[in-house]
């Protein structure tokens, strides 16, 4: 008798002791207030490299909103959108956060963000950005992020591969025709050294071929893939060419063994496409800051370059809409821009000259200057769906195991399956 | 208060004792399995929305090519990698069994890559596999044989996970296989060499039946682990990579449709097709093992 009622009231402790750490960790604290009562606010981020601006910012911030506390959350980029939506689903969000053009739509058709509309203040005008992209981060008439920053493509080029064939650097006079003239000068075989690269990557090459030769990959109201027009494939033929007809840049099987970025950082190739956001990592690289430069990108029919940027954007869940609306309009402030203008291009217009100025040992005003005929990513709801197939589908065309218009045929279905459940 | 009998106490005692391991499995390994196996049967919508759709994954399923191939893919890595990896587990196990010189230093050696991270071996691998400066393809065009693209290949690359694969488990299974042997009493040998057996009877009248419980274990959860085969593939081949459709198993085929595409209804119908077959597998195995699996007692 006496012994059994032991047994219960272990457990029964056991059970209390239980509880209570869950209450201890969950419960007991509210984690959206600081101890001396200000307003906590979480604020998650992926690139380690843009910590210091971020918290030079959020600094700033707090010290002219002393009622408010921000806390950086670094989420490594490939964990980043698996815990965000965990989070959504589980409501414990970071109250603002980083968003990604790719998964924009599906986050704000789903209503998990925050609306801004008319909510930023009076000093917050749309005007002071890109109109691409205030437009890009508006889903439905109402918006739902503040633009961060851009990044647009261009053409990096070797001077020392140049000079050693003397050959003119490439400069803005430059088309398709002139691309593959020269690829085919600078590229030696024997010497594993090639013209150009040309990997089968969306935004920092065929994207751009495709809009400068007058293709399209959606159609404007995103409801048919632009893969079936014949300026989309042809720009895919020129792009494939390079690798199989020209031999002027390594296979896509090439590429599996040896990136595109290890090709040119090595020396081993004279020209490449890159994005504006591999400067921070190129700067630091002796080689490239001595032996690089970068271009405008070649012209086809006309001049193009694909565009697009991250927004910064709040929960919808935040238990402080307000204090999260108060940090985003000065996340898009000019302050806030000048102070994350060392590491990326910031999206408020006029304040580029520090990023400019932070990496003058390139000619880096090709990258701002190529919004004058950048064209917006192309964006849908199912993006993260399509553009993985589109990479399995064109490697193929990459390869030769299909031809370049059956290739394109089969991802215009495959897209056009995906858009049609957009609608439904 | 309560009153209990002794035996009743005892079983309290008892679950109190295997509560956490069962609360564990409940909330870490059934829970997600009655989830997984609901969410087979919805369309989702993204953030936790779903509806239900019925059969309609299990049809797309059927029709997807990608998963016939992937299935395929699976099972030629099942059944390469178990075959050849438990037969050279225990042709390593046996030969160090043996008292040999430096025994304790080769077991390490063939333990190592188990405690090995997954990511860094497949990156020394993927530079040992590289096609142009690749240590395999160096001694290939040292012989005079042209390189080959090893894991860009659709002929060689599944291959050329297998032998990583392989690789990676000989250590464990060699120590479960050395166990065994070393449970096997030494007087049956020596009878067996008094009745004029040589090396070669002995190994196939008392090693291979005494060792075959542990043969059978070894051999089911090879099996089992070799149908989850999931961080090679991942970690070296990429998505741009042509022989994707020809390596990718059905547990990475689960993984880029949940989480890099989104659609965990579809990935989830893809892990019950795996569940069944596994169960299918193993269940086959445990009717033919009093064929072959000799049991002490």
């Amino acid at each position: 008798m006496k012994r059994a009622g032991r047994i219960w009231r272990w457990l029964l402790l056991a059970l209390l002791v239980m509880t209570g750490i869950i209450c201890l960790g969950g419960c007991g604290q509210d984690r959206s207030m600081t101890e001396d009562g200000r307003v906590r606010l979480s604020y998650a981020i992926w690139d380690k490299n843009q910590q210091p601006a971020m918290q030079a910012i959020v600094d700033e911030f707090e010290a002219e909103n002393p009622d408010i506390k921000v806390d950086i959350q670094i989420i490594p980029w490939n964990q980043y959108w698996t815990k965000l939506e965990a989070g959504a689903m589980s409501k414990t969000m970071p109250d603002v956060f980083w968003m990604h053009p790719q998964s924009f739509v599906r986050y704000a058709s789903n209503d998990i963000l925050l609306d801004l509309t008319g909510q930023l203040g009076d000093d917050y005008d749309a005007a002071n950005y890109p109109q691409g992209l205030s437009d890009f981060y508006t889903y439905d008439g109402h918006q739902y992020a503040v633009p961060k920053d851009y990044d647009t493509v261009a053409l990096w080029y070797n001077k020392k591969l140049f000079d050693a064939k003397g050959i003119p650097y490439p400069d803005e006079t430059w088309d398709w025709a002139k691309l593959v003239e020269v690829a085919q000068q600078l590229t030696d075989a024997d010497n594993g050294i090639y013209g150009f690269l040309a990997p089968p990557d969306q935004q920092a090459l065929y994207y751009d071929f495709v809009y400068q030769n007058g293709g399209e990959i959606l159609n404007a109201d995103k409801t048919r893939s632009g893969y079936r027009e014949p300026a989309t494939q042809e720009a895919i033929q020129f792009a494939v060419d390079l690798s199989q007809k020209y031999h002027v840049s390594p296979t896509v099987q090439q590429f599996a063994d040896m990136s595109r970025e290890q090709y040119f950082q090595s020396g081993r190739a004279a020209m490449a496409f890159f994005g504006s956001w591999m400067l921070a990592d190129f700067k630091k690289n002796d080689y490239l800051r001595e032996n690089c430069d970068i271009a405008p990108l070649p012209r086809g029919r006309k001049r193009a370059t694909i565009y697009s940027g991250l927004g910064n954007a709040a929960s919808a869940q935040t238990k402080h809409p307000a204090e999260a609306r108060r940090f985003l309009a000065f996340l898009g402030s000019r302050k806030a821009m000048e102070l994350q203008a060392q590491a990326v291009i910031p999206a408020y217009k006029g304040t580029e000259q520090e990023w400019l100025a932070a990496n003058d040992m390139f000619h880096a005003s090709v990258y701002t200057d190529g919004l004058d005929y950048a064209v917006i990513f192309p964006n849908s709801a199912t993006r993260e769906k399509w553009m993985l197939v589109e990479t399995e589908i064109l490697s193929k065309a990459w390869s030769g195991a299909m031809t370049v218009p059956q290739a394109c045929e089969k991802l215009a279905d495959r897209i056009d399956d995906y858009l049609a459940t957009e609608r439904e | 208060m309560l009153k209990l009998t002794r035996r009743r106490q005892d079983y309290a005692w008892g679950y109190l004792m295997v509560a956490p391991t069962v609360i564990g499995v409940l909330i870490l390994n059934i829970y997600p399995l009655l989830k997984s196996c609901y969410l087979s049967f919805t369309q989702s919508t993204g953030f936790g929305h779903a509806h239900f759709i019925g059969l309609a994954n299990y049809v797309r399923m059927m029709h997807d090519p990608d998963v016939w191939q992937a299935l395929v893919n699976t099972l030629i890595y099942t059944a390469v990698s178990v075959v050849i990896g438990v037969f050279l587990s225990l042709v390593v196990a046996v030969l160090l069994n043996q008292h040999i010189r430096g025994r304790g230093i080769y077991r390490t050696i063939y333990f190592l890559p188990v405690v090995s991270a997954p990511a860094a071996v497949a990156m020394v691998w993927r530079w040992l596999y590289n096609a142009d400066a690749g240590l395999f393809n160096s001694l290939l065009q040292s012989v005079g044989l042209p390189a080959v693209h090893w894991l860009t290949d659709p002929h060689t690359a599944l291959f050329a996970i297998i032998i990583v694969g392989i690789w990676s488990m000989v250590g464990y299974n060699m120590v479960l296989l050395l166990a065994g042997l070393q449970e096997i009493p030494r007087s049956y040998y020596e009878a067996a060499e008094i009745d004029g057996a040589g090396p070669v009877r002995q190994f196939f009248s008392i090693t291979l039946p005494m060792i075959s419980p542990t043969l059978f274990f070894v051999v089911v959860t090879s099996i089992i682990g070799g149908l989850q085969v999931f961080d090679f593939i991942f970690m070296m081949i990429e998505p741009m990579n042509t022989a994707m459709e020809y390596t990718q198993s059905l547990v990475y085929l689960f993984y880029k449709q949940s989480f890099m595409m989104g659609d965990r209804s579809y990935g989830a119908a893809i892990v019950m097709l795996l569940l069944v077959i596994t169960l299918v597998i193993t269940a086959v195995q445990m009717k033919l093992q009093k064929k072959w699996v000799h049991y002490n007692d």
